[in-house]
């Protein structure tokens, strides 16, 4: 654990700073937060490995001082696993958006959740694909407006807590840029985890998401965040079941990790027969 | 002021991109947007060292440094 | 010590190869015919402290098998058919950020889900430029068991040298034949290991900085170096970069480490050329039924005819084609598919009308007496 103050120049690449995420973007306070809890853990930047897809979002690896690879949109994951199982030592880290993780890399998600690999994955939910100007994603939910969706969204999103637990994630939490020091804390859970974590962080896009529909600025899109979330089995849920729980809803320690299930179960089992 | 603490505001002029995010939420209002519209500790003696701004600013900008004492 | 002679199916010997250049990591998808490759290294890696990982996809296990090699590992997947066609994403990553690893695709017969237990060599161009954008990459074939095994080796070794992706364009019938294959000694034949750079930890490292020997040093993910991967264009940090200059001196790049060594990568092999005639040009399995049309029309016709059997497909040799047929009276080329590279031997040879074409697509594989049916038209004589 780290004693010292944190400063955020230990961390980046500043001469990339600053960064290109809009004005108000959460993704930023992701960033933050991240890099807060790296630094509460005391972890060297040699250790940790940021590998990232494609989005906005996965633009997170290029302005971070790691090991880091923004790979291809969708496959973060796959390209992670590649990576932690040839160096275990290394920290990996995947922050990616709700695209690149619940629609192109869907099944990659799905998979690394059942693998219960040593990764922690940060979804960082703005429910809307930024970059690529503002079309619906697996995430937005119901009548949200999109600019493939000028009608409204027709379908329904997922629910990722409850995709991650019914895939086999061992540690699933979920909380909001409203709640940075929550966000930090959260991280630092998942990353101190061994096995698969999954942070969902509810994030913004005041630009593409927040004027089609209309949700207002940053400050007012943080503010829904505040009033629309509530710690897990919140009494208020009695009233008002539609609002969104925060927390760590898995923590399951029990669970073999699979680098070391490939180690005990592959490599010693052959080893010791010879 | 909070008793005790001196705190310091530093912000990154160049990295702050006006979001607003930090003047909104600042439980003393301590922080405005200049005319450039920039965030600046208008009132930094009204500041209690809650950090706020500084774990949500989104650009990293914010630095909230706090020497205990006196 | 007695020689290390086994008698084994292709795959075997591709595993073989693999294991003998130093193959770590393995991540795959089940995809006839080239399962085998993943059976047997699901059993082998691990007794060498290697890994194995099956993947959700195809997809997946290329990106799987590009993280292992940036991480340090020498790394490789196998697939066939529609599975090629799901790595090629992975593969131009490959491509752009110069990470070395080796595809085995063993060949089926296509398009889409085709006949996944039946011979084809339909593949050729899409191992060229299956990937989207402009790059270049290498490719190898095999006619008989012994040069999988080799092939496998030099797969390696090329990957290395040039930082690329490089393609073992195997097909279902040498992949499925049993044949003798002596597994040389360790340093018979030369295995490269990854090129690493010697700059000291905290300095600036550039992965993309050529050096003095026209090498890119690589570092591993974890070695304290700290570099950036990305697809983007990027600059010799890393680092994104789409100013025209850069990104102009990157394709180039690209393209130009491999094609501008066509003839250092080029590996092929020459049967009867001296005084050939005619010459078949052939790869991958056609090799076998070629020689044997050689060799009937040599004993029994007394006509000149050569075999010059291409082993790297790509970069395509030109020059070397070009040389081997300007004696001929015609050129036939033979392979498994509508013509993909009689295209290439048409552009470099001096007459491309004397280039003739035989080939099947009916998943059978061509037999002497095809090419000797294009033997026999072409010099008005047959055996």
């Amino acid at each position: 654990m780290s004693d010292t103050q944190f400063d955020v120049n230990k961390y980046i690449r500043a001469q990339f700073f600053p960064q290109m995420w809009c004005p108000g973007c959460g993704h930023g306070t992701v960033m933050g937060a991240l890099l807060r809890a790296i630094h509460d853990l005391g972890l060297e930047n040699d250790d940790v490995s940021v590998v990232s897809g494609i989005g906005c979002s996965s633009r997170i690896s290029g302005y971070l001082d790691f090991n880091t690879a923004h790979t291809m949109h969708g496959r973060a994951l796959p390209t992670a696993t590649g990576i932690k199982l040839a160096n275990p030592n290394l920290k990996v880290i995947v922050p990616f958006g709700d695209g690149d993780s619940t629609a192109i890399g869907g099944n990659h998600f799905i998979h690394a959740c059942r693998r219960n690999i040593d990764i922690t994955a940060i979804v960082m939910n703005n429910r809307i694909y930024g970059m690529t100007g503002g079309q619906y994603s697996p995430m937005s939910g119901r009548g949200v407006k999109a600019s493939t969706a000028p009608y409204g969204v027709p379908d329904e999103s997922f629910d990722l807590v409850e995709l991650a637990k019914g895939a086999g994630a061992s540690f699933v939490a979920r909380t909001t840029v409203y709640h940075a020091k929550e966000a930090q804390n959260t991280i630092k859970k998942a990353i101190e985890h061994k096995g698969f974590s999954v942070v969902e962080i509810l994030s913004m896009c005041p630009t593409q998401f927040g004027r089609k529909n209309k949700a207002g600025e940053a400050p007012q899109m943080m503010e829904w965040y505040k009033d629309n979330t509530v710690p897990m089995g919140s009494k208020k849920l009695a009233d008002n079941p539609d609002l969104i729980q925060r927390g760590v809803f898995v923590d399951d320690n029990e669970r073999l990790e699979y680098c070391t299930a490939y180690q005990e179960l592959v490599i010693d089992k052959v080893m010791k027969k010879g | 002021m909070a008793k005790g603490k001196s705190v310091t505001h530093v912000i990154n002029r160049d990295w702050c991109k006006g979001c607003g995010i930090c003047v909104h939420f600042c439980p003393k209002q301590v922080l405005e947007l200049d005319s450039d519209e920039k965030a600046v500790a208008a009132r930094p003696e009204d500041c209690i060292g809650c950090k706020l701004c500084e774990l949500r600013c989104p650009d990293l900008a914010i630095q909230i440094l706090i020497e205990e004492g006196e | 010590m007695a020689e290390n002679i086994q008698f084994i199916p292709g795959s075997d010997a591709c595993i073989e190869g693999a294991l003998y250049a130093g193959c770590e990591f393995f991540a795959g998808y089940p995809i006839t015919p080239s399962s085998e490759v993943a059976e047997g290294l699901s059993k082998e890696l691990p007794k060498r402290g290697g890994k194995f990982i099956q993947m959700e996809d195809e997809i997946a296990s290329m990106a799987c098998v590009i993280g292992a090699s940036l991480a340090g590992k020498k790394s490789m997947t196998a697939t066939s058919g529609p599975g090629f066609s799901l790595k090629q994403e992975g593969i131009g990553y490959a491509c752009m950020t110069e990470t070395p690893c080796v595809i085995a695709n063993v060949q089926r017969g296509g398009p889409s889900t085709g006949n996944p237990t039946h011979v084809a060599q339909g593949d050729t161009m899409q191992a060229r430029w299956g990937a989207h954008g402009d790059h270049s990459i290498i490719a190898m074939t095999a006619s008989n068991l012994q040069d999988v095994f080799k092939m496998t080796v030099e797969a390696f070794n090329l990957a290395e040298t040039y930082r690329t992706p490089v393609v073992l364009m195997f097909d279902e019938a040498t992949q499925h034949l049993r044949e003798k294959v002596v597994i040389p000694e360790p340093g018979e034949i030369e295995v490269i290991d990854r090129i690493r750079t010697d700059i000291p930890v905290g300095e600036q490292y550039y992965p993309y900085l050529t050096d003095a020997n026209g090498q890119r040093p690589m570092s591993d993910f974890g070695a304290g170096h700290r570099f950036h991967v990305t697809g983007l264009h990027h600059n010799l940090l890393g680092f994104p970069d789409v100013s025209p200059e850069n990104v102009n001196e990157l394709i180039h790049h690209l393209v130009d480490k491999i094609d501008s060594k066509a003839n250092e990568i080029a590996r092929y092999k020459e049967y009867y050329m001296d005084d050939a005639d005619y010459v078949i040009v052939c790869y991958g399995t056609t090799t076998r039924s070629a020689l044997q049309a050689a060799e009937d029309y040599r004993n029994q016709l007394g006509i000149k005819v050569g075999v010059l059997e291409l082993q790297v497909v790509w970069p395509f040799a030109d020059e070397i084609v070009r040389e081997k047929c300007a004696n001929a009276k015609a050129v036939i080329v033979s392979e498994m598919n509508m013509g993909q590279i009689v295209r290439e031997v048409r552009r470099v040879v001096d007459q491309p009308e004397k280039v003739y074409f035989s080939n099947r697509v009916d998943n059978q594989i061509i037999k002497p007496a095809d090419i000797k049916a294009a033997l026999r038209m072409i010099t008005g004589k047959g055996v």
